[in-house]
């Protein structure tokens, strides 16, 4: 009898405390934007500390690993010059830009300006799916198309930086056209009503009046591209030949930061300098996601419209 | 030039950029549905994996691959929730904010290979677990999360303004809107991103790469206990997802066979995201007709 009473008065007790069930939902809420905040702080202090024992741990010099193009981790003599990866890394990202970015924009230019039922129903889903479709397929549609193609057309082994930027470009349209399409919805209609009111031509339009309004979030559109192409690991490993000095041409076997780190974290011992060296190249890719955001804050802050 | 001549010729060359790209998006599509179904038949789909013989199947890949997308999506849905919660009632504009909006942003726009890399140093390494689900999940759920925190961000913050204000009005406590006003209003948003993104973690291998691993240890679909090394359920044990299997057969190459399990792996998978986002689509206008009352 008395155990009952006493649960019975708990039970008042605590439909009294009604800031209680407040206070636990916002401990939740807090809880999760904590861990946020913990991953992200955790990645970069971890990754830099990790990619700079290189260098602190294992004395190997800064300079001579942003500047030398030889890479013999395993000679007597070990060199550790990340110049080919670099170089890879920028090259694929660049020629990918510059393959996607005219083929992306235009597209989404098609999509809003000239045919926009047609883009809205039909291209918009497809373009969505592709966003969404697996690096890997896109690496194995490389090897199996790509590659040949390249061989028996082109030249070389087919495997090689113009095979990875064709793969890597075809992997970033979709995400170019989806964002800068989104880009050109954005713009006001006054825009376009104001120009062919005056009568301009549709090209004139697009030209003189819709891509200056839209050019800060268009750029934006193509560094998001980058960011991609600049982190894309296995497609590219799988292309591109995975050689370890600079290529002389488009069509030899190159590598990029991400390739190099895919290939050899599996089999070099977790500690050694052939190991902590892969942790380096990983800093620079994590900087230069950095470097990604700031230009992308720095374009939002240009917007217009 | 005249300048309909060249409005003329501009706009054929935007016909033909959109051209090419929907040939190159269709084509694909296509050349991955159309080898991959020549190879998938049920034996392809419910036997084992070879690792040097011909004739190997997908079973214990794909069942990874749903599982590890399952335990990330126990950890990802619940706090990309409370993140989205946070930023859309609770977050007061100024420093704080700003700096949690910069650190999703980092989180977002990291590389998946780092990702990768930061679960070996943390979830295989400083745990000491080594290659297991539980660490690839994990890696998954800090690639996962600033998406699903966008996605209910925005989902919270679409719901209309009246909704929430009527129910304040009403006395109600501001936890108990969220919980029973905003989330339920947000729920179909919600899901919709939810699947969406479930869609990327399906097919992500490079943040697994050196997380889940690239064995998987011989399952025994009888045994259901989740602390045997031979359970399919086991969290502790290394798992080699259908992603990554497409990347291994084709870097070692060692079985004879590479091309068609290749093959019928990436449609598989291409099969698979379609499927998130056709469930997506629907699910999303099936939940907002019928709670908008519209028909």
């Amino acid at each position: 009898m008395t155990n009952q009473s006493e649960a019975v008065k708990e039970r008042l007790v605590k439909k009294k405390n009604k800031r209680s069930p407040e206070f636990r939902g916002k401990v939740i809420i807090l809880g999760s934007a904590g861990v946020i905040i913990i991953a992200a702080i955790a990645i970069t202090l971890f990754l830099t500390s990790k990619g700079l024992q290189t260098f602190i741990a294992n004395g190997v010099s800064p300079i001579e690993f942003l500047t030398s193009t030889n890479w013999r981790p395993t000679d007597e003599n070990p060199v550790y010059g990340a110049v080919p990866f670099i170089f890879g890394s920028f090259a694929v990202t660049l020629l990918a830009a510059l393959f996607a970015a005219p083929l992306g924009i235009g597209s989404a230019i098609f999509m809003t300006e000239i045919a926009r039922k047609w883009g809205q129903k039909f291209l918009q889903p497809v373009i969505e799916i592709l966003v969404g479709i697996p690096s890997v397929v896109y690496g194995f549609i490389g090897l199996t198309v790509i590659v040949p193609f390249i061989r028996d057309h082109i030249g070389g082994l087919g495997f090689g930086l113009l095979a990875g930027t064709i793969v890597v470009g075809i992997m970033i349209l979709p995400t170019v056209t989806s964002i800068a399409a989104d880009a050109m919805r954005s713009l006001p209609q006054n825009l376009r009503d104001a120009s062919y009111a005056i009568g301009a031509t549709r090209w004139q339009t697009i030209y003189r009046v819709l891509i200056p309004a839209a050019l800060p979030s268009l750029l934006t559109a193509i560094v998001l591209g980058m960011a991609r192409a600049f982190g894309e690991a296995l497609a590219v490993q799988m292309v591109i030949g995975n050689a370890r000095n600079l290529p002389d041409s488009l069509v030899e076997p190159a590598a990029t930061l991400t390739t190099i780190i895919t290939l050899n974290m599996g089999h070099t011992t977790f500690g050694s300098v052939e190991n902590n060296v892969l942790w380096s190249l990983g800093l620079i890719l994590l900087v230069m996601s950095y470097i990604f955001i700031v230009i992308i804050r720095f374009l939002s802050a240009r917007r217009k419209v | 030039m005249n300048s309909r001549v060249t409005d003329k010729i501009a706009t054929s060359i935007f016909v033909l950029f959109a051209a090419i790209m929907a040939g190159t998006l269709f084509a694909l599509l296509g050349y991955i549905l159309y080898h991959g179904f020549a190879v998938i038949d049920l034996d392809f789909l419910t036997s084992n994996s070879s690792s040097f013989r011909e004739g190997g199947g997908i079973k214990n890949q794909l069942f990874n691959s749903f599982y590890v997308l399952f335990i990330t999506m126990l950890f990802t849905v619940p706090l990309g929730i409370g993140g989205g919660i946070y930023m859309a009632e609770y977050a007061k504009p100024g420093k704080v904010t700003d700096f949690i909006r910069t650190c999703i942003e980092v989180l977002a726009s990291l590389p998946s290979i780092v990702v990768g890399m930061f679960g070996l140093l943390v979830f295989v390494a400083w745990t000491g677990w080594g290659y297991t689900i539980l660490s690839g999940a994990l890696a998954l759920t800090v690639f996962n999360l600033p998406v699903i925190v966008r996605v209910c961000e925005d989902a919270i913050r679409s719901v209309p303004r009246e909704l929430k204000e009527a129910s304040l009005a009403l006395g109600v406590t501001h936890w108990h809107t969220i919980k029973t006003v905003l989330l339920p209003a947000a729920f179909p948003g919600i899901l919709t991103g939810v699947i969406l993104s479930a869609g990327r973690v399906f097919g992500e291998a490079a943040a697994l790469l050196f997380t889940a691993g690239l064995t998987t240890p011989n399952l025994d679909f009888t045994n259901w206990n989740p602390f045997n090394i031979h359970s399919p359920l086991n969290i502790f044990r290394p798992a080699e997802t259908l992603s990554v299997h497409i990347w291994k057969v084709n870097t070692q190459g060692i079985i004879p066979d590479v091309r068609e399990v290749a093959d019928g792996a990436s449609a598989v998978l291409v099969i698979s995201v379609l499927i998130f986002n056709l469930l997506a689509r629907w699910l999303g206008s099936v939940i907002h007709k019928r709670m908008s009352g519209s028909k």
